[in-house]
């Protein structure tokens, strides 16, 4: 009865999608694949048996997330190399950044598949570890991209220092603010390592080089829209003199915009984003929102599978990519070298 | 049916009483630590909090009283928005049908929640686990994981965020949230509507074999908190300029948690559509209190999850009280 219900509800999702999708077949596949993992792991485990063919030109990605804008960047940089090196890939994350356990279940099902290489955003390093180890002792390249995976387990790393990219935000925060005033910091995780780091390089920066700064509260609201903005607002009500709120992801960053543009405090206190998506742009080119910090996400998708594409032919690989950080305001946003890091 | 009536309005009445005071209480203790607190902006700001949480709260009771539950109330707001956007930038549509259009794909998401757990028996919870998971994905799919704006129309953020008869920081989700909860309290309270939802959630049989015909009057339950759902999707994304189709997965929950602390039992038979409303002021007024407190986000779940045992607890007590009598 129950795989009956199952069977039925991803029939009932398919046909759905079929029927909705029909004008973009490409991203209907892709999204089929994401919503139809939670009802169908037992179907998938078969199909995948199935497919388990000798492919050797397929590379297992798997990153924290899968509906961003961020992850859709990275896999077209994924995708883009793919094509060029002759590989098949396949992109996956689960719908939250915070699914230890999903994430755990789709490198298993990718595993099935025999990967030639994987690559992987790990949500927890520690849960993952044992799994790769194994793989990786079967020589298969481990690349980990963004937030990474533990560095027993990767051959190699590419991703934003994070630590330094929240120092580079807080070095404009500081001249923004000309070494004096309030701070608060609206962060999008707790848990996840470079959101940590995002946080905490912007801390430490503050600390060490602007003691004139104070920052006077930092809550997390998971990169929701919604509770971004009634975070921000809440920090106005309890520091009325506040100067600046730095975030630490799209998310937070427009629910922050969202809240302070309710509130009426857009060019009373000013903020700083991260990221970028279309409603950021817009409100970074009006000036509204300050600046932001950019990764290069196509370029780390890029470069994660032109690593392992390296490894597969035996070449040597640094251990670890940096792939780039940088700030952009209303005055450099359309500059060669950043625009083409800006994402809707 | 005229005695369950009147048991009923006592038992609210007592019951609204109880949640009233612990709103009270709570404004003044956190007005009392920073006054900032009960400033008129920052009542306004709460107000707008509640909105897309009371609205779903406000349908999550509907099928609560039948003795069901609807947990995809929150991606099908999602959906609904999503849709709604689809039909303005890709077709093109003038925004007012658009609107519409979001409103009715909710009504349908809870009509068909209604037709799964009336005709084909599946139970609620199931039915309406598969319709979170359909509409998440659909949501993702349609949208191409991509935020729909709506910045094409100028005043569509002012559904939610404009000031309502230029009143200075009153917006206009306040009046659409008090509005919808005056309908779903005449519809509880002035019509069989609300009769009948309460008698089947009381006992189901009796119902169907007094005449009624429960299946219909189920999904009709199912398809309204599904407006309520098409509802909140409009104020939300009004708020953000924007559907953002991962939103959605939790809101259900937050719902859940005010139409409960409202007084509202999981059992059905019993409702209280005022309770609902304060059951959400609850939830934000501590939530907004915590944060200027600056209190740590970890810390103010735990808070929020101490609270409902609290209320819930009470709540039983009273009723294990008037049992006894």
């Amino acid at each position: 009865m129950k795989k009956r219900l199952v069977a039925l509800l991803v029939t009932a999702s398919m046909m759905a999608m079929s029927l909705f999708g029909c004008s973009s077949p490409e991203s209907a596949d892709d999204a089929a694949d994401a919503a139809a993992e939670t009802p169908a792991e037992e179907s998938t485990g078969e199909e995948a048996a199935a497919e388990s063919t000798e492919d050797n030109n397929y590379i297992a990605m798997i990153a924290l997330g899968f509906s961003h804008q961020y992850w859709q960047a990275v896999k077209q940089g994924a995708e883009e190399a793919a094509e060029e090196l002759g590989y098949r890939i396949t992109f996956e994350g689960p719908e939250q950044e915070t699914m230890v356990d999903k994430q755990v279940d789709m490198l298993k099902t990718a595993i099935q598949n025999n990967p030639a290489a994987i690559c992987m955003a790990a949500i927890d390093t520690q849960s993952v570890a044992e799994i790769l180890q194994e793989e990786k002792a079967k020589g298969i390249p481990i690349v980990g991209f963004d937030a990474g995976v533990g560095e027993e387990e990767s051959d190699v790393k590419c991703s934003t220092d994070s630590v330094a990219a929240g120092a580079l935000a807080a070095e404009h925060a500081g001249e923004l603010l000309g070494g004096e005033g309030k701070i608060a910091i609206i962060g999008h995780s707790q848990t996840v390592i470079d959101a940590v780091e995002r946080v905490q390089g912007f801390e430490e920066k503050i600390k060490a080089d602007y003691p004139g700064i104070e920052i006077v509260d930092i809550q997390y609201g998971d990169g929701d829209h919604v509770k971004s903005a009634e975070i921000a607002k809440s920090m106005v009500t309890a520091v009325p003199d506040l100067d600046l709120i730095y975030t630490s992801n799209e998310g937070s960053c427009v629910g922050a915009y969202n809240g302070l543009k309710e509130a009426g405090k857009i060019g009373e206190v000013m903020l700083i984003g991260f990221d970028s998506s279309a409603a950021m742009k817009e409100a970074v080119r009006s000036g509204e929102i300050v600046g932001a910090i950019t990764q290069d996400p196509i370029g780390m998708g890029r470069a994660a599978v032109e690593s392992a594409v390296k490894l597969l032919n035996g070449e040597e690989v640094e251990s670890f990519i940096d792939t780039g950080c940088y700030w952009y305001d209303a005055s450099n946003m359309d500059d060669e070298n950043i625009a083409p890091l800006l994402y809707d | 049916m005229e005695k369950i009536k009147t048991l009923t309005k006592q038992a609210e009445f007592k019951r609204k009483i109880v949640i009233v005071i612990a709103l009270i209480v709570l404004l003044i203790a956190f007005g009392c630590i920073n006054p900032a607190y009960l400033s008129y902006n920052n009542i306004m700001t709460i107000l707008l909090a509640t909105s897309t949480n009371g609205l779903l709260a406000l349908g999550v009771s509907w099928p609560i009283m039948t003795g069901g539950i609807d947990i995809s109330v929150g991606t099908v707001m999602t959906f609904s928005c999503v849709m709604s956007g689809m039909a303005f930038n890709a077709l093109g549509l003038p925004i007012g049908l658009c609107i519409i259009f979001g409103i009715l794909v909710g009504a349908f998401c809870g009509f068909l929640n209604g037709f799964m757990s009336a005709k084909l028996g599946l139970p609620p919870m199931i039915a309406s686990l598969a319709m979170q998971m359909i509409t998440k994905g659909l949501s993702l799919v349609v949208s191409e994981c991509r935020p729909v704006y709506f910045t094409d129309c100028e005043w569509y953020q002012n559904i939610a965020i404009g000031n309502f008869l230029g009143i200075n920081g009153f917006y206009n989700a306040v009046i659409i949230l008090i509005g919808m909860c005056v309908l779903s309290y005449i519809i509880f309270s002035k019509t069989i509507f609300g009769r009948y939802t309460l008698s089947i959630g009381s006992n189901v049989e009796a119902t169907r074999l007094s005449g009624i015909n429960t299946d219909n009057w189920l999904i009709g339950v199912y398809t309204l908190c599904g407006v309520f759902s098409g509802m909140a999707g409009l104020v939300l994304s009004s708020r953000l300029n924007s559907a953002q189709p991962a939103l959605g997965p939790g809101y259900e929950m937050d719902a859940i948690a005010a139409a409960v602390i409202g007084g509202n039992s999981l059992l059905g038979g019993e409702g209280t559509i005022v309770g609902t409303l304060i059951g959400a002021l609850i939830i934000s007024s501590l939530q907004n209190g915590l944060r200027i407190l600056q209190i740590s986000t970890e810390t103010q779940y735990a808070i929020i999850g101490v609270v409902l045992i609290i209320t819930v607890a009470f709540d039983q007590r009273r009723k294990k009280k008037k049992e006894n009598k």
